[in-house]
């Protein structure tokens, strides 16, 4: 056996190529040495893949799959310390949660909905804001460094200290938002509440921009840096004024690279937590009950796993769906292009 | 625009083709100022706030502090074991950070340098789990983590270590996709050369790819750094009174019956300036892995 076993290494230590396993040594024991041989022979990406494979199945893949059993089971606070034996309820927790009529069902077609308006809105702003901030800022002008700088500050603020200081900005009596709006500038006739109530609908979009544009920002700068400057100078001899190449040069060659950002955006701020969190804790007002919240507080804060396991994985089918829709459209696009 | 750099800009009559008329430079002038007052304006109210007594906060909004004073700067570590979070925090986020570099790293390796089976579904398997919502596998991973805790005795739930495995995975795909590109811009010759040398594989890719890139590492280490220091959904719920980390012990301080909003934010800011410092000294870094990420 263990002579066969070296037999192969050295033939495969023979073998020319750049993954040449390592002499071997009487010291390696068999079986680290079957391994290499086993490496040697084109093994070797998957070893060098094995630890960060390991670590996304242990903390995503299986955990993710094990919530989709549980979406199955009747997992409350009662099973909790024996859960793999909680009762299987086949689809109970999905007739439930989708009991449109029902309040828990109405709760998550209104959380979903706040969701996708908030999405929506914040996507679109920050789109806006990053890319007009990309093409304005495109030339050298004095202080354009500084300026970078600045407008990458929000995004590297932790979220809880940058959000924690935007609820008290909204603070009714000593926050700025209501003394700028209302004592100085006059366009508020009242102090208005920011946190409860509608408005907590305007301040999670206001604080999801801002923390959010500044992302668009830097890949759509990133993206500009690629366009050819040999466009513009041509485009210019011609005759084309600078508006006229935005239209006409920038934005088309930006189009792929907006796609992903769009996309990107669109993922982090449907499942975004922590915002919502900071600002309004877990009790958040119903006009800014967003998903993320909405399920945690299923969870975590009434013990019901089922249920909540169960709204979890409709949502993962949704962004799933949409994900797919997106990537498919926008290559169609690419390909009619073409 | 690089070039017109060298041009006279709209000077008098002689305006070249790549100057840029007034209407461009007043919207400029006019989107960008907003857009800095819109980004700076939280700053400047963290700022200024934390140096302000108690008083100035719990009254009327002011620009300026009646008496600009640093006794939040000295209270914040009294009020709440802030010392205690901070030191979790930076302990989980360099653990976190260094594992997921150095695990990183020889995926990026072979995913850059090597053609075989599964590579493409490794790379959008592995990418795919950033659109996971991250409620989706908290639940279930908290059941995990119980337990393995109960049958092995190993203390995931509430440690340190239960943290930091779990974030060193919220940065790998992140990481891997930007070490592959900038491996990718390391010629291929330099470690095909020391591999014909006699190297193996694991020494061409320390002692020769490695090198090479060592400022898009830094970056992507500073990156991993920042996204455990910054994450709070899993820091709310798999932490206890020990192992609290600065996303969560920050709301301490508003759960006093008096909200000490000067000491919340000096608190802020102290917790802030490190992955500030190290985000703005390496974004140009960042930006060339995007697009170096990008163009593959």
């Amino acid at each position: 056996m263990a002579t066969s076993v070296r037999r192969r290494v050295r033939a495969a230590g023979d073998q020319p190529g750049p993954g040449r396993a390592p002499r071997s040594s009487p010291r390696i024991p068999a079986r680290a040495r079957r391994v290499l041989a086993w490496a040697g022979r084109g093994g070797l990406p998957y070893l060098f893949l094995l630890p960060a494979l390991l670590f996304e199945l242990l903390i995503h893949f299986v955990p993710m799959l094990l919530g989709i059993v549980i979406s199955f089971k009747d997992l409350t606070l009662f099973f909790i310390r024996n859960w793999l034996h909680a009762p299987w309820t086949g689809l109970g927790n999905y007739h439930i949660v989708t009991e449109f009529s029902a309040p828990v069902g109405q709760a998550l077609v209104h959380s979903f909905l706040v969701t996708c308006a908030f999405t929506v809105l914040a996507v679109g702003l920050s789109w806006l804001l990053g890319s007009a901030a990309a093409i304005l800022a495109h030339d050298p002008f004095r202080g354009r460094g500084l300026l970078r700088a600045l407008f990458l500050t929000p995004y590297a603020l932790p979220v809880y200290a940058s959000v924690i200081t935007w609820a008290f900005m909204f603070q009714y009596n000593n926050g700025a938002v209501n003394y700028i709006l209302h004592n100085e500038l006059g366009i508020l006739a009242r102090p208005a509440f920011w946190l409860i109530g509608n408005n907590s609908f305007i301040v999670l979009v206001v604080v999801s921009v801002w923390r959010n544009w500044p992302f668009a920002f830097l890949c759509i700068m990133a993206g500009l840096q690629g366009i050819p400057q040999e466009l513009y100078e041509a485009s210019a001899i011609d005759g084309a004024g600078i508006w006229r190449q935005i239209r006409l040069i920038t934005m088309p060659s930006l189009r792929s690279i907006n796609q992903v950002v769009v996309l990107v955006l669109f993922l982090w701020t449907f499942n975004d937590f922590s915002t919502p969190f900071v600002l309004f804790g877990t009790t958040a007002p119903p006009a800014a009950d967003v998903i993320s919240i909405h399920i945690y507080d299923s969870s975590f804060i009434t013990w019901n796993f089922g249920e909540g396991s169960a709204m979890s994985v409709l949502l993962l089918c949704f962004l799933l769906l949409v994900t797919a829709g997106y990537m498919w459209f926008t290559s169609r696009g690419r390909r009619a292009d073409a | 625009m690089r070039s017109a750099h060298h041009l006279p800009l709209a000077g008098g009559r002689r305006r070249s083709p790549l100057a840029r008329p007034a209407s461009f430079r007043v919207t400029r002038l006019i989107v960008l100022g907003a857009l800095s007052i819109f980004a700076v304006l939280p700053v400047y109210v963290m700022v200024s706030s934390s140096l302000k007594p108690l008083q100035d906060v719990s009254g009327s909004f002011q620009w300026v502090p009646s008496v600009v004073t640093i006794r939040p700067y000295i209270d914040i570590w009294h009020t709440v074991p802030l010392a205690r979070y901070f030191v979790n925090s930076l302990i989980v986020s360099s653990a976190s950070a260094g594992l997921s570099l150095a695990i990183a790293l020889f995926a990026a390796y072979a995913v850059s340098r090597y053609r075989f089976r599964g590579r493409r579904v490794f790379t959008i398997a592995v990418l795919s789990t950033q659109m996971f919502p991250g409620i989706l596998f908290l639940l279930p991973l908290f059941l995990i983590f119980v337990s393995i805790g109960n049958a092995t005795g190993i203390p995931l739930f509430g440690s340190r270590g239960g943290l930091i495995i779990t974030y060193l995975t919220f940065s790998l795909p992140f990481s891997i996709w930007m070490l592959a590109g900038y491996f990718e811009s390391v010629p291929r010759g330099l470690d095909e050369a020391a591999l014909v040398d006699g190297c193996g594989p694991v020494r061409a890719l320390l002692r020769v790819v490695i090198p090479a890139s060592l400022p898009g590492i830094v970056a992507v280490g500073v990156y991993a750094f920042m996204t455990a220091w910054s994450e709070v959904l899993f820091a709310s719920v798999m932490t206890n009174d020990n192992t609290r980390t600065l996303a969560v012990g920050l709301a301490d301080y508003s759960t006093q019956t008096n909200v000490y909003w000067n000491q919340i934010m000096a608190a802020s800011l102290v917790v802030s300036v490190p992955v500030v410092a190290g985000f703005l000294f390496l974004q140009r870094y960042l930006v060339t892995g995007l697009t170096a990420g990008a163009v593959r």
